[in-house]
Parts: structure tokens; C-alpha cells; sequence
């Protein structure tokens, strides 16, 4: 089986990754007060979940990151159809759209906690920032690509404006939206992640930043495999739901396994 | 009084004059094949019909009264695909049901029946994608006519199917029409096909500033058989006829391009 080919392989290269970098730092080659190494981080690991000290954090950067994904999805894909169907609106609001889209939402951070505070609300507004942009233009995209003829045809069989968002522009643009969904979480993880990292009280990214305080290597290390197996987790799931909903599609070359 | 009237109708796209001052009268119930070189403007005149196309000049009159906005009693089967790809082929044919108000449950008992009367019972749950280019053809052709439309547009529609298929849909499509006697525009650029569906055959001149130049009936007896009435000494006289007009409007749209 080639599926399982692949597989072997890729767990080969990890493995085989894994054990360079621990002999690497066992032996000097790498400082291992800079690098650490596999096996202390996954020490450290088994103790956060072990204690249980690593939850209250997990807790808060899950949702935030939920939160963001969810708001800034919503809006994004409301206002991508929204846009998508009145061009004279879009054309008022396309520069506005263009010059937000343009700051780089870093410098908002800083902002936001002014506003909303330490707690997990100015986090949430940063992701949404990140988010709500993928989402608005792969629907507007998605929304723009769906063919002429098919809608026509709709029109024809006596589709009313209601029967058009359901029936032809949703599921037309439903590929856009979820290839944006996967990007979505990253970026919802990135708003999460950066708020805290840069002023909080909890969460992943807090975590991160007081084991940066002290160099503990270590703890940056096994903070960033938490987050990725995460967002990983949650990738997963979306590309679940996807595979559901995209059931019409012709299936495409390759895939997962 | 006729049921379908074009006056004095001209498309022009641009500066391109695509057609010009066409009129033509389609008596209820009548079936007309509508034949030209391709890139006349015979699509042209049915999205006219159809009410998807506004004229640059003259009317489109409907029972009596100028056609405004969708023709409410006009079914279309495009010339390209159509039907929806996130349905299955009962969703497809369920849904002009479903446009007007009939719950799922009711339109897809509904469509079953139509698709068994297009010889696709066997295949309900099938995406469009998985079925072959005359089995779409066909949910199409299912989709347009449970709504019942009092006037069929047809374009092209089975110009992509190989010989049997064709013949095969198109007495298919006879003794669905016999049943009602919807009026019929029927647009294809082989005459034969026209000859031996039609009660009438218009031809269109080459493009551009095209129009009718010949409008023949055909008093060939009905019910007919599309494959045996092509062998008749009347069909041979009629596609000579026809074509000795239409074979010089064939070479002159050759030689414009
Ligand atoms: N939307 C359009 N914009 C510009 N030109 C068009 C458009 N639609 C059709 N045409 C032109 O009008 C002419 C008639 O087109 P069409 O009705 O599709 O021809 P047919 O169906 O007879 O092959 C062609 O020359 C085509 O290029
Ligand atoms: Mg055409």
C-alpha cells in the first residue's frame, strides 16, 4: 500500500529527527541551554499534564482562539456575501477594506489591551482582525466565481434571493470558505497566542513568554508542541466536516492517506 | 394569436450588431427548430426569450403583451451544464418544486417520477460529476420540465452526445412533448436534428446583423420516429431544400472568421 509507504516514512523522518537533535545536544554538538532537548521537553510536557498546571491556560488560549475563529469568521463570511451581492457598496467600501487590511495587526495589540483590557477579550479582538480578513475575501472570491449559467438557471426555475444564498452562492462558495477556515485557525492561534505573549495573566502565549523571561528553553520548546498539536486537532476536525459537506465534489488526486 | 413574437428585435454587444430586426412567431403548442452557423446569434435570441437578455431594439412579446424582466412560463436548457454540482440528481429535479414552496419530502417524490420518465430511476443519488455528460443532459431536462413550463427554450442540448445517445433523447424528448404540446424554440446547428423534431425549421443568416432568411415547415407525420423518418424521400427533399439555402450562409460565416 502506498498510503501506508508514506506513513512509515514520515514517521521515520520525525523519529529520525527527534533522535539526531537529542544525540546532538547528549553530546555537546548543539547547547542544549539553546536548543534543550527532546526528552526534556517531553518531561516537561507529561509534568504540565501530569500536575494539571498547564489546563487553566490551555482553557484560556482554547477560548480565545475559539472566539476568534468563530466571530471573525462570522463576519467575515456575512459581509464577503454582503459585499459580494451589492458590487456599489463594494466599490465605496473597497479601499477602506484594502488600507484595514493593510496594518499589521501586531501593532494592534498594544491597542487593543488599552481597550479591552488584560483578559481574554483583547486577545479575541486581535485573532478576530487576523481571521475576519481570510474569511471576508474567500467569500467574496467564492461568492464572485459562482457560474453565470448556473445561477441563470436557477433564476429561471423561479429561485427567489433567499433560495439563491442557500441553494447556489453558499455551496458554490463553500470550497473558498473552508480551504479559509484552515487558514482561519492559524491565524486565530496567531491573535491568541501574540496577545498574550505580549500582555496577559494566562494563557499558552503567557506561558511562553515567563519560560523566555527566565531562558528556560525547555518550557518555550514544549509550549509551541502543545500549541501545535492543537492546532493540528482542530485542523483534523475541520477537514472532517469539509469532507461532509464537500461530499459533491469530484475527488481530488492525492489526499490524506 | 401567437404565443411567442419577436419584432423587430437587435442585440448588439458593444459595437457588434449580433442580430438585427428579427421577427419570428411561434403559434402555441408549435414546435420550431431554429438553425444558422454557429456565432449567428441563435443563443443569442434565447436568452432574448428567456428574458435574461434586454434587446437593444424591439420587443419580445409574450400571449399578447411585451415581455418584461424573466419569462415566467419559459423553461431553458442551456446549451452548457446547468444543474446544480452540490446536488444530487433528485435534489436537482426536486428543486424548481422546492422554489415554490413544496416541501423536500413532496418534490423529491415528485422528481422520482420524472427521473424514471428520463430513464435515470436507477441513479437518484448521484452527483452530477458522476454521471455521464447525456445522463446530466438528461436531469436537466427533468429539472425544466417539472416545473411545467408552457414554453421550452432548448440550446444545443445534445450537441455534445455521441450518435445513439442522441437519437435516443431526441424521440425521448418527442414523446415527452407529445404528451402536452408545450411550444417549443429549439436551437441546434444540425439540420437534421431540426428537420426531424420540428414542425417548422427558420434559418439564420451568417452574423453579424443576422436574421431570419428562410422559414420552412415540415409536414412530416407525427408521431415520428427521429432514426427511420431521416431514410423518408420527403426528409431527403426538405434537407435539400433547407440546405441549399443554409449551405451558403455556412460558407460565408467561414470565410468572415
Ligand atoms: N456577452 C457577449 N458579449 C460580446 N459578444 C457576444 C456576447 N454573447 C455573444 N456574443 C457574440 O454574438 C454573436 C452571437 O453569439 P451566439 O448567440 O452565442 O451565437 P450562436 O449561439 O448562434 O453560436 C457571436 O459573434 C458572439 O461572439
Ligand atoms: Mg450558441
Amino acid at each position: 500500500m502506498r498510503g501506508l509507504r508514506v506513513r512509515l516514512w514520515q514517521l521515520g523522518l520525525l523519529l529520525g529527527f527527534l533522535a539526531w537533535w537529542e544525540w546532538a545536544s547528549r553530546t555537546g554538538r548543539i547547547d542544549p541551554f539553546f536548543f534543550s532537548k527532546p526528552s526534556d521537553i517531553a518531561l516537561r510536557i507529561a509534568r504540565w499534564f501530569g500536575t494539571g498546571e498547564i489546563y487553566p491556560h490551555l482553557y484560556i488560549t482554547t477560548l480565545e482562539m475559539l472566539l476568534a475563529f468563530f466571530f471573525g469568521t462570522l463576519l467575515g463570511v456575512a459581509l464577503g456575501l454582503w459585499l459580494a451581492l451589492a458590487p456599489s457598496v463594494a466599490a465605496v467600501l473597497d479601499p477602506y477594506i484594502k488600507a484595514l487590511n493593510a496594518i499589521p495587526r501586531v501593532v494592534l495589540a498594544p491597542i487593543f489591551t488599552l481597550w479591552f483590557g488584560l483578559g481574554v477579550l483583547s486577545k479575541v479582538a486581535l485573532g478576530v482582525t487576523l481571521v475576519f480578513f481570510v474569511a471576508f475575501f474567500n467569500t467574496y472570491q467564492g461568492v464572485k466565481e459562482v457560474s453565470p449559467v448556473v445561477l441563470q438557471n436557477a433564476r429561471l426555475l423561479g429561485a427567489r434571493r433567499s433560495h439563491l444564498l442557500r441553494h447556489v452562492y453558499l455551496p458554490s462558495a463553500a470550497s473558498w470558505i473552508f480551504s479559509s477556515l484552515r487558514t482561519s485557525i492559524g491565524f486565530a492561534v496567531i491573535g491568541a497566542v501574540v496577545g498574550e505573549y505580549l500582555g496577559s495573566a494566562a494563557g499558552l502565549g503567557y506561558v511562553i513568554a515567563q519560560a523566555e523571561g527566565v531562558f528556560d528553553t525547555t518550557g518555550v520548546f514544549a509550549g509551541m508542541v502543545v500549541l501545535m498539536a492543537f492546532v493540528l486537532a482542530l485542523d483534523a476536525l475541520v477537514g472532517r466536516v469539509e469532507r461532509r459537506l464537500l461530499a459533491w465534489r469530484p475527488r481530488a488526486e492525492g489526499g490524506e492517506g | 394569436m401567437s404565443f411567442l413574437e419577436f419584432r423587430g428585435v437587435s442585440v448588439a454587444f458593444g459595437r457588434y450588431v449580433a442580430v438585427e430586426g428579427v421577427g419570428l412567431r411561434l403559434a402555441p403548442g408549435e414546435f420550431v427548430s431554429l438553425v444558422g452557423p454557429t456565432g449567428c446569434g441563435k443563443s443569442t435570441l434565447l436568452n432574448v426569450a428567456a428574458g435574461l437578455l434586454t434587446p437593444s431594439e424591439g420587443e419580445v412579446w409574450l400571449e399578447g403583451r411585451p415581455l418584461k424582466g424573466l419569462n415566467p412560463v419559459a423553461g431553458y436548457l442551456f446549451q452548457q451544464d446547468a444543474i446544480l454540482p452540490w446536488k444530487t440528481a433528485l435534489d436537482n429535479v426536486a428543486l424548481p418544486l422546492v422554489f415554490r414552496g413544496q416541501p423536500w419530502r413532496e418534490a423529491r417524490e415528485k422528481a422520482l417520477v420524472w427521473l424514471e420518465k428520463v430513464g435515470l430511476g436507477r441513479f437518484p443519488h448521484h452527483y452530477p460529476h458522476q454521471l455521464s455528460g447525456g445522463m446530466r443532459k438528461r436531469v436537466g431536462l427533468a429539472q425544466v420540465l417539472i416545473a411545467n413550463p408552457r414554453l421550452l427554450l432548448m440550446d444545443e442540448p445534445f450537441a455534445a452526445l455521441d450518435v445513439q445517445t442522441r437519437q435516443l433523447m431526441e424521440n425521448e424528448l418527442l414523446r415527452l412533448w407529445q404528451e402536452d404540446r408545450k411550444t417549443v424554440l429549439f436551437v441546434t446547428h444540425d439540420l437534421e436534428e431540426a428537420i426531424a423534431l420540428a414542425d417548422r425549421v427558420v434559418v439564420m443568416s451568417a452574423g453579424p446583423r443576422s436574421r431570419p432568411i428562410g422559414d420552412f415547415p415540415i409536414p412530416l407525420p407525427r408521431p415520428r420516429d427521429v432514426a427511420e423518418i431521416r431514410l423518408t424521400p420527403e426528409f431527403l427533399r426538405l434537407h435539400r431544400e433547407i440546405w441549399d439555402l443554409l449551405r451558403g450562409e455556412v460558407m460565408r460565416a467561414h470565410a468572415g472568421a
